[in-house]
């Protein structure tokens, strides 16, 4: 039985998150009425010109320059030649020549340790327009909203070789962007996709195998299982002596399979030359300087920071840092309530359990960090009980509310009359003589049942450190 | 040799840039790209060994914009010359996305 290695390589299109498209001056939010955001640079009118947005070659600098990559200091635009409805030029303006990136690499985690992945290169191009399939007319119709939004594309090497490490990858690049802040990386809205490269060859075989185009994977889960069907399916043709022909196939997810797209929308000859439209850039070192000194934490140095400086665990440390969002809402409060431990604690039990109940994506988190600081100093100063305290959060969580006149409106701050208490402990101790005389005999384990039957009868606005004290010195009067 | 423009070729050319021509308009067509491609040859015999591709043909480099808007809504404008269209779309035949 021959044994075979899958062999994997990744073209991911990230749209970047400028407020412009690349080459004209519309809005490039998402969700807008078709066609609304749309003008003739970027409906693709003939006479229109081209002017590049310098965000764009930013974000492609940093994204460049945080994946380890070369610069090259001139590069320019080409015109991909095509046509199709969503591309009302008839031609992509991308990079073929001179991408403004190359021979990078990121590193990413698998279950062997970590591993180095090669970027090829990545370019600067524009996105094509948005195709809606009418059921009723059996037509297609095209808004022009997303054309020209600026993307970039992340060439890797083919040096994945299973899905795991696939989806490490993404993982990897989609938290660099969004520490970045190039990319919200949104699979299911399309601004981070992935094509999919593979080819499978003998183990220990030195030649790379014929490799397919797999497109249409919006979902780690969907890139997942097209992997793992177009591995078994190369296989099995290599199994029966039968060729993979090279081509580009398309997953569809519901059928959990993918179909060969037709030759013709496959012909391949873009006839890429050099767009006469924009006059080439030039990227001083000067520059290359400015963006590498503005590049933020990413999330290692992050990671190592909380473990050094704030005594995390590496594995509290590795969950605060997944988002960087979420890392700056904990380090804020950190800061606030002067208990980074305390202030870990609270985000890795009850913020990560609120996320999960309701779905929420760590982006979407949305509380004032001074809130939860002011929480936090109250369960300390023993103002609130750690169980109210909770019920506090949830709605700090969902509505962000002040929690101080929270707790005051809704009387849950804990009882400091020592008189009330007391009166209740002896009435507890009076309602139940059983028990009493069981504690009265040094039965310590009976004074739990009390403590419970008094924090319930205080409605939780009693602190048990301080109830178990007080019956301590309620019961050692009825001893004397 | 120079290359030749054959029928192959000009089939290829057809499908590339969607054009269906009669007999009459490929032969037309055959003789017109052959003339630019004997000059394109012509300019082969130069030696360009030592001389720098050229990028574009001004100097200039940079050429920026701000990231700001500065369009607003012109769909209708876009949309005035659309040979068919549906709730603020370009109606085309049914297309595989």
């Amino acid at each position: 039985m021959k044994q075979y290695e899958t062999v994997i390589g990744l073209e991911v299109h990230v749209e970047l998150s400028t407020k412009t498209k690349i080459f004209c001056g519309c809005s490039t939010e998402f969700g807008g009425a078709p066609n609304t955001h749309t003008c003739p640079v970027c409906s693709g009118m003939p006479g229109s010109l081209p002017v590049l947005n310098k965000k764009v070659v930013e974000f492609a600098l940093k994204a460049g320059l945080a994946a380890n990559c070369q610069i090259n200091q001139h590069c320019r635009f080409d015109r991909k030649n095509y046509f199709y409805p969503d591309n009302p030029q008839n031609y992509q303006i991308s990079q073929l020549y001179l991408p403004i990136c190359h021979d990078g690499w990121v590193e990413i985690d698998t279950p062997g340790g970590s591993k180095k992945i090669r970027i090829h290169e990545m370019h600067m191009e524009e996105d094509a327009g948005k195709l809606i399939h009418d059921e009723w007319e059996d037509c297609s119709l095209v808004d022009y909203n997303r054309s020209g939004v600026p993307l970039i594309e992340i060439v890797s090497e083919p040096d994945m070789r299973n899905a795991e490490e696939v989806i490490s990858y993404l993982e990897k690049l989609r938290c660099m962007m969004q520490y970045l802040g190039v990319s919200d990386c949104k699979l299911q809205e399309g601004s981070m996709r992935a094509d999919v490269n593979l080819s499978v060859r003998e183990e220990g075989s030195g030649t790379l195998g014929t490799r397919t185009e797999m497109k249409n994977l919006n979902s780690f889960k969907a890139i997942a299982r097209a992997i793992e069907g177009e591995r078994e399916r190369q296989t099995e043709l290599l199994e029966e002596g039968q060729a993979v022909i090279q081509e580009t196939r398309r997953w569809d997810d519901n059928k959990e399979s993918s179909y060969a797209m037709r030759s013709k929308e496959d012909a391949k000859d873009y006839r890429y030359f050099p767009d006469p439209d924009l006059p080439p850039v030039y990227i001083s070192n000067e520059w290359i300087e400015e963006i590498r000194s503005s590049l933020p934490e990413l999330r290692e140095e992050k990671k190592q920071r909380y473990q050094d400086k704030l005594g995390l665990s590496p594995y509290d440390a590795g969950i605060l840092t997944e988002s960087r969002h979420l890392s700056e809402l904990f380090e804020e409060t950190a800061r606030l309530c002067g208990n980074p431990k305390k202030a870990a604690n609270w985000f890795m039990v009850e913020v990560l359990r609120l996320m999960k109940d309701k779905g929420t994506d760590p982006e979407e988190v949305n509380f004032t960090p001074k809130h939860v600081a002011d929480l936090l100093k109250m369960i300390e100063k023993r103002t609130i009980s750690p169980q109210n305290a909770k019920k506090v959060f949830q709605k700090i969580f969902e509505e962000d509310l002040e929690p101080e006149s929270f707790i005051e409106q809704a009387g849950l701050r804990i009882v400091e009359d020592t008189g009330l208490l007391t009166e209740k402990i002896n009435e507890i101790l009076d309602r139940n003589p059983g028990p009493l005389e069981e504690l009265l005999n040094g039965k310590d384990k009976v004074s739990g049942f009390f403590v419970g039957q008094i924090m319930k009868e205080m409605k939780g606005k009693a602190d048990p450190a301080g109830v178990r004290e007080a019956l301590n010195k309620e019961v050692e009067k009825r001893k004397n | 040799m120079a290359e030749m423009i054959d029928d192959r070729t000009m089939e290829n050319i057809c499908i590339l840039a969607k054009l269906s021509l009669t007999g009459e308009e490929k032969e037309k067509a055959k003789a017109d790209m052959q003339k630019m491609l004997d000059y394109v040859n012509k300019l082969e015999e130069l030696d360009t060994e030592e001389v720098e591709p050229m990028v574009h043909i001004f100097k200039e480099v940079n050429v920026f914009r701000e990231d700001e808007v500065t369009n607003s809504d012109s769909k209708e404008a876009m949309l005035f010359n659309a040979p068919k269209e549906k709730e603020g779309q370009y109606q085309v035949p049914k297309t595989v996305g």
